[in-house]
C-alpha cells in the first residue's frame, strides 16, 4: 500500500512522521538534530530517500544534513555558503547600507529529476545550488547582483529568500522570493532574473508600480499548470495566470488576507488553500478559530474548513513554510503551527486530526508521496 | 596533549563523547588548538569561527583555567596548564535566559 512520509522542521529538532495510505495511524520519529532549529526538511522528488534538512543555531551557525535513507540515518554535507565575490550592500532597516551578512539557510529545494542537485534559499538574500548531493554549494549570483538589489530591505523576520518554485514544463524556469523584496523569475537556470511584482499593492509603498519592496510570503505552483501562481503577500492573496507578468488579487471573501502558507491541491489546480491570520500585529488566528480557507475556484471564492480543528482559544500561527499536499487519489493537506501541532486532512480538507499535538513550534512541513 | 570540550551540541555534530584530547604542533595558541580541532573534525568548520575572518562566533566563549579567554588574541600562547594537558581548553555556548 502506499504511504506518506511528513517531514517536520521545528525550533528544536526535527520529526518524521509516517503512515500508510488511510494516513490513520503515524509512526513518529525523532526529534533528530535536537536543540537545532530546522528551518526547512524536504526530500527529492528524483529519489525519495535521500532527503535534505536545513539545521542552524543562533550560536553555532549553519548546518546542511543529508540522509540517503529516507531519514532513518543522517550525514553532514557542505555549509559553506560564501557568497560570490565581494557582496555589495543591501538597505538596513533605518535606510542606510547594510553588508550582505548569510544568517541561515531557510529553504532547500531538491531538483525536480537529479538527486544530487539542490537549491538552497538564504538569509540574507541569495540563491545557492549544489550539484553534487549537498557537498559544496555555489551561489548563482545574478539574483543578488540584480539591479534592485542594493534597494532591498529586511522584513521583521530577516531578508530571506524563502520561496524557490521550479518550473516542471520549461527546464531552466524558476521562481524566488523574498521577504522583502518580492517575486522574481529565471528563465535561464539563474543566470539572469526579472522581478515579478507588477499589479501587487503594498501599503507603505506609494509608488503602484514599484517594481520591489513587497513583503511576498509565499508563492504555490500546480505542477500540470506552471504558468499560473498564486501569492500569499503580507497582505492580499494574488494569482497570476502569465508566469509573474501581472498579478491581480484574489483576496474574495476571507476574512483577512494576511497570511503565511499557501498551497495547491495535487490534482485540481483551482484548488487552493490558505490560512488567514488575523493581523500584521497579530499573529493568531481571528477570533481564535483555526481555519484553514479553500477555494475550488483558484481564488476570489473561499469556504472555512473547520472540522477537527480548534474553534476556541486558539492563538497559535502556520509559518510561511509549514504546510504542505500529498498526492494520492484522495489529496492529503499538512500544516504544522507554532503551537507544535502537524495537523493532517485525508480528505482534501473537509476534515482534520492532529497527528501530533506537543512538538516544538513548527517551522517547516512537507510531505512524500510513497510508493 | 591538548584537552578540549566542546559544547553538547557540537558533540553531536562531531559524533565524538567525552573530551577530545589534540596533539597540536608548534605554539600552542588558540588558533592552532581550534586548526587541529577542525582537521580532525572538519564538520566544526564555521560553528565556532567564522569561516572566513577566523573571527569567533559571538555566542561562543573561550575558557580555561577559570579564565575567560574569549577576548584574547588568537595567537596569544595559552597557559601552560592547558599546554600540558593539565587543564582542559572549554569551548562554551554562551548562556539563554528565559
Amino acid at each position: 500500500m502506499s504511504g506518506v512520509r511528513v517531514l517536520v522542521g521545528t525550533r528544536k529538532g526535527a520529526f518524521v512522521l509516517t503512515a500508510d495510505g488511510q494516513r490513520d495511524q503515524w509512526t513518529v520519529s525523532g526529534p533528530h538534530f535536537a536543540g537545532w532549529e530546522i528551518y526547512h526538511v524536504k526530500g527529492s522528488p528524483a529519489d525519495p530517500n535521500r532527503i535534505f534538512a536545513s539545521q542552524s543555531s543562533g550560536w553555532f551557525g549553519q548546518v546542511v544534513q543529508r540522509s540517503d535513507d529516507g531519514g532513518a540515518t543522517w550525514d553532514t554535507v557542505g555549509s559553506d555558503f560564501s557568497y560570490d565575490g565581494v557582496p555589495g550592500t543591501h538597505q538596513w532597516y533605518d535606510g542606510t547600507p547594510h553588508p550582505w551578512e548569510f544568517a541561515r539557510v531557510w529553504h532547500l529545494e531538491p531538483s525536480l529529476d537529479d538527486p544530487d542537485t539542490v537549491y538552497a534559499g538564504v538569509e540574507d538574500a541569495g540563491l545557492f545550488r549544489s550539484a553534487d548531493g549537498g557537498r559544496q554549494w555555489a551561489e548563482l549570483p545574478a539574483l543578488r547582483n540584480h539591479e534592485s538589489a542594493p534597494s532591498w530591505q529586511p522584513g521583521a523576520g530577516g531578508m530571506c529568500l524563502h520561496t524557490i518554485l521550479l518550473d516542471p514544463g520549461q527546464p531552466g524556469r524558476m521562481y524566488a522570493a523574498i521577504s522583502a523584496a518580492g517575486a522574481f523569475r529565471s528563465d535561464d537556470a539563474g543566470q539572469s532574473w526579472q522581478p515579478v511584482n507588477q499589479g501587487l499593492r503594498s501599503e507603505g509603498i506609494p509608488d503602484p508600480n514599484a517594481e520591489v519592496g513587497h513583503c511576498v510570503h509565499r508563492l504555490a505552483m500546480h505542477p500540470s499548470r506552471p504558468g499560473v501562481l498564486y501569492m500569499q503577500k503580507h497582505w492580499d492573496v494574488m494569482r497570476t495566470d502569465n508566469a509573474g507578468e501581472s498579478w491581480r488579487e484574489v483576496s474574495g471573501n476571507l476574512p483577512t488576507d494576511f497570511g503565511f502558507p499557501i498551497d495547491v491541491h495535487a490534482h485540481e489546480p483551482d484548488t487552493v488553500y490558505v490560512v488567514p491570520i488575523t493581523s500584521d500585529s497579530h499573529h493568531f488566528p481571528p477570533d481564535g478559530k483555526l481555519r484553514v480557507y479553500r477555494s475550488r475556484t483558484g481564488g476570489d471564492e473561499w469556504e472555512p474548513l473547520t472540522t477537527g480543528l480548534p474553534q476556541e482559544h486558539c492563538y497559535v500561527n502556520v509559518l510561511r513554510d509549514a504546510m504542505a499536499v500529498d498526492s494520492l487519489e484522495e489529496c492529503g493537506i499538512y500544516f504544522g503551527t507554532t503551537g507544535g501541532q502537524v495537523y493532517a486532512s485525508a480528505d482534501a480538507g473537509d476534515t482534520w486530526a492532529p497527528i501530533v499535538r506537543d512538538l516544538p513550534a513548527v517551522l517547516s512541513v512537507e510531505v512524500q508521496t510513497l510508493p | 596533549m591538548i584537552r578540549v570540550v566542546l559544547p553538547a551540541h557540537l558533540r553531536t555534530l562531531a559524533r565524538i563523547s567525552g573530551e577530545v584530547e589534540l596533539p597540536v604542533a608548534g605554539p600552542v595558541t588558540q588558533r592552532s588548538v581550534l586548526d587541529a580541532l577542525e582537521g580532525r573534525y572538519p564538520v566544526l568548520r564555521g560553528t565556532i569561527r567564522d569561516r572566513d575572518n577566523g573571527r569567533r562566533r559571538p555566542m561562543v566563549r573561550f575558557f580555561a583555567c577559570e579564565t575567560d579567554l574569549s577576548h584574547e588574541p588568537p595567537d596569544a600562547p595559552l597557559p601552560e596548564a592547558v599546554t600540558t594537558g593539565a587543564e582542559p581548553y572549554l569551548i562554551v555556548g554562551a548562556m539563554a535566559g528565559g
